[in-house]
C-alpha cells in the first residue's frame, strides 16, 4: 500500500516536471519580455545615459519625478488620458449598446450580418491605415470635407491639422468608428443569452418594443455593462498609442489636446532622448494603473466572482 | 393596407438607422479605394471625391515600377506575420496546457505568473533599453517579431479555458494509462482537438503582426526592415521616399511625375487588401474569440 502511494507520488512529480518543461519556452518569454522591464523600473530613479549603461548610470533618487511634476506636461497628459478615456467609456458604451440591441433585433437575416460586418471591419485596420483614411477626409488641400462637403454648405475650407479645438471631437469619433462595432459583439452575446420566453410573455402583455428594451434587455445587461465598464476604468490610465500618435499625424500644434501619457513617454524616449522624464512618466502610469486595475478587479470580484480576473 | 405591427416598425427603423451608420463607417474606405484610381491632376484640382471626373491607374503602374521597395516591405510583413504567428501559437498553447491540467500542482502559481502580466507592466522605457542594450535587436528581423507581440496573456487564458472546458480530463487520464508521456498527450491528443481555438489565436495574432508598426518605430531605422505599415508611415510623412528609384527612370527618358496623392491611397489599399480577402471567412472565428475572451477572461 505504502509502496503504491510512493509510486503515485513519484509519477505525479515526474508528470509535474514534464508539464513544467512544456511550459518552459512560454515562461522564459514572459520572464524576459514582461518581467524584465518590471525589474527595469529602477531606471526611473537613475540619471540614465546610454554611454554608462543600465548599471553604470548614477542614482538620482526622485529627481526625474520632481522634474516631471514641476512641468505642465504632467498635468496635461494626465488630464488628456483621463478625459478621453472617460468619453470613450461613457459614449462608447452607449453607442455599442445601441448597435448591439438593434443588431440583435435584426437577427440572423442577411442585412443584419452585413451591418455587423461593416461595423466590425474598422477594428481590423491598423492605425497607420486609419491615419490615411482620416487624412483623406480632413487634409487641408484636397481632403473630402474641405473640397466636397464645405463648398456645398458654403463654408470656408478649414485647416484641421492646425486646429486643436476640433480634435477632441475627431478623436472620439475615430475611436467610436474603430471600436464601437467590436464592443457591441460582447453585448450581443449577452443579449443572445437572455431567455426568449421573457420577451414572449412581455409581448402577450402588450409591451411595445421600446418598453421591452428598457424593461427587459437593459436590466438584464446590467451585470455585463458593469463589468465591462469596471474593466475599462481599470485601464483608464492607459491610452491607445496608435489613436493619439497616428491619427493627428504627429502635428505639434495639436499636442495640447492629443498628447497622452503613452505618446509623451514615446516622444520623451525616442524624439527628445530624455530617458529620465520619459521613464518617470512610464512608472507613474504603471503604478497608478496597477492600483486602478486592482481596485476595479476587487469590485468585480465582489459583484460577480466568475468574471474577476483572479 | 394593414397597419404595420410594432415589431415590423421597429425593424424598419433599425434597418434605416444602422444602414446610415454603416454607410458612414464604410465611406472612408470606399473614398480611399476611389482616390487610388483617380487621376493625379484631378486629385489636386478637386480633391478626393466619390465620383472623380477622370480615372487613372497611374498609381498602380507606378507601384509596379517601384516593386523593389514596395515588394520588399510586403515580403517583410508576410514573413514576420507567418513566423510570429507560428511561434505565438506554439508558445501560447504549450504554456496554456499545464495551466489547464487539474492534476498539475503548480497550476495556480503558473496562472498567477501569466495573469500578473495583465495587471502590471514595467512600461516602454525599460523594455526599450532592455531589448536594445541587452538583446541588441536594433535593425534586425527579430525586432519585428519578439518585443511585446509574441504572446498575450489574453490569448493564453483563451486557450486555457478552452482546454479546461472542452477537453475532458478522462481522455487525458486514458492516454496517461496507455503510457503516453505528457509531451505526447499534448501534441497528439490535446493540440489536434483544439483546432477552433488555435484558429482564433492565429487570427488574432496574425492580424496583430500584419498591422504592427510600433516595433519598427522603436527598434528599426534601416528601411530595409520596414514592413508595409512602416513604409506607409514613412510615405505619409515623406512621399519623396519613393522617388529614390525615379531618377533611374528619368535616365531612361520616362516622365518623373510622381502621383503622390493617389499612390499613397493605392499603397494603403494593398495594405488592407489581405484583410479584406480573409475577413468574410474569418469573421466567425473572430467574433467567437471576442465573445469567449470577454465573457470568461
Amino acid at each position: 500500500m505504502q509502496n503504491r502511494m510512493k509510486q503515485k507520488t513519484r509519477r505525479r512529480s515526474r508528470e509535474a516536471l514534464s508539464l513544467l518543461l512544456i511550459a518552459l519556452p512560454g515562461i522564459l518569454y514572459l520572464l524576459i519580455n514582461n518581467y524584465g522591464p518590471m525589474l527595469g523600473i529602477f531606471i526611473a530613479f537613475k540619471n540614465f545615459s546610454y554611454a554608462k549603461g543600465i548599471w553604470g548610470s548614477p542614482w538620482c533618487g526622485l529627481d526625474n519625478f520632481k522634474f516631471l511634476f514641476i512641468t505642465d506636461d504632467a498635468w496635461i497628459i494626465t488630464r488628456n488620458t483621463l478625459l478621453y478615456n472617460l468619453a470613450f467609456i461613457v459614449i462608447g458604451t452607449c453607442i455599442s449598446l445601441v448597435f448591439a440591441i438593434l443588431l440583435s433585433e435584426l437577427g440572423e437575416c442577411l442585412r443584419g450580418k452585413l451591418f455587423q460586418s461593416a461595423l466590425l471591419f474598422p477594428h481590423l485596420l491598423s492605425w497607420v491605415v486609419v491615419a490615411y483614411l482620416v487624412y483623406a477626409l480632413l487634409n487641408a488641400s484636397n481632403g473630402f470635407i474641405n473640397n466636397s462637403v464645405f463648398p456645398a454648405l458654403g463654408i470656408e475650407p478649414f485647416d484641421w491639422y492646425a486646429a486643436p479645438s476640433a480634435w477632441p471631437v475627431i478623436l472620439v469619433l475615430v475611436y467610436l468608428w474603430k471600436n464601437a462595432g467590436y464592443n457591441a459583439i460582447v453585448y450581443m452575446a449577452s443579449i443572445a443569452g437572455i431567455d426568449k420566453e421573457i420577451f414572449e410573455a412581455a409581448k402577450i402583455d402588450g409591451a411595445s418594443k421600446m418598453k421591452q428594451i428598457f424593461a427587459i434587455t437593459l436590466p438584464m445587461l446590467r451585470p455585463t455593462i458593469t463589468i465591462m465598464t469596471l474593466m475599462s476604468i481599470g485601464r483608464i490610465f492607459y491610452s491607445d498609442f496608435g489613436l493619439f500618435y497616428q491619427t493627428p499625424m504627429d502635428s505639434g500644434t495639436l499636442f495640447k489636446v492629443t498628447q497622452t501619457i503613452d505618446t509623451y513617454v514615446y516622444r520623451g524616449l525616442m524624439e527628445q532622448g530624455d530617458v529620465g522624464m520619459s521613464s518617470a512618466a512610464g512608472v507613474y502610469q504603471s503604478m497608478v494603473g496597477f492600483v486602478l486595475v486592482m481596485a476595479a478587479n476587487y469590485i468585480v470580484r465582489k459583484k460577480d466572482p466568475d468574471n474577476a480576473l483572479f | 393596407m394593414k397597419p404595420m405591427t410594432d415589431e415590423k416598425k421597429f425593424q424598419l427603423c433599425a434597418t434605416i438607422f444602422l444602414g446610415v451608420i454603416c454607410a458612414a463607417a464604410v465611406f472612408p474606405i470606399i473614398l480611399l479605394v476611389i482616390a487610388s484610381v483617380t487621376d493625379e491632376n484631378e486629385l489636386i484640382i478637386s480633391g478626393y471625391t466619390l465620383i472623380p471626373k477622370k480615372l487613372s491607374l497611374d498609381a498602380y503602374a507606378y507601384m509596379k515600377n517601384q516593386f523593389g521597395t514596395i515588394g520588399r516591405s510586403y515580403l517583410v510583413t508576410i514573413g514576420t506575420t507567418v513566423v510570429g504567428t507560428l511561434l505565438s501559437v506554439l508558445l501560447t498553447t504549450s504554456i496554456a496546457y499545464p495551466m489547464a491540467r487539474k492534476s498539475f500542482r503548480g497550476r495556480n502559481v503558473l496562472s498567477f505568473f501569466v495573469y500578473f502580466t495583465m495587471l502590471f507592466n514595467g512600461g516602454i522605457v525599460p523594455q526599450y533599453i532592455m531589448w536594445t542594450t541587452i538583446f541588441h535587436v536594433r535593425n534586425t528581423y527579430a525586432a519585428l517579431i519578439f518585443p511585446n507581440l509574441l504572446m498575450q496573456a489574453f490569448n493564453i487564458m483563451l486557450v486555457r479555458n478552452y482546454y479546461s472546458n472542452s477537453i475532458p480530463e478522462s481522455l487525458l487520464e486514458a492516454a496517461q494509462l496507455d503510457g503516453a508521456a505528457e509531451l505526447q498527450i499534448f501534441s497528439r491528443v490535446v493540440f489536434p482537438l483544439s483546432v477552433p481555438v488555435v484558429a482564433t489565436i492565429c487570427l488574432f495574432t496574425g492580424l496583430t503582426y500584419w498591422n504592427s508598426w510600433t516595433n519598427a518605430l522603436y527598434y528599426v531605422t534601416d528601411p530595409k526592415y520596414f514592413g508595409i505599415q512602416n513604409l506607409l508611415m514613412r510615405i505619409m510623412r515623406n512621399i519623396e521616399y519613393l522617388r529614390t528609384g525615379a531618377s533611374e527612370m528619368a535616365a531612361e527618358g520616362q516622365a518623373v511625375t510622381l502621383p503622390g496623392n493617389s499612390i499613397r491611397m493605392a499603397l494603403a489599399f494593398i495594405g488592407i487588401l489581405p484583410i479584406l480577402i480573409i475577413y468574410p471567412m474569418a469573421q466567425k472565428y473572430f467574433i467567437k474569440g471576442v465573445v469567449v475572451g470577454a465573457v470568461k477572461g
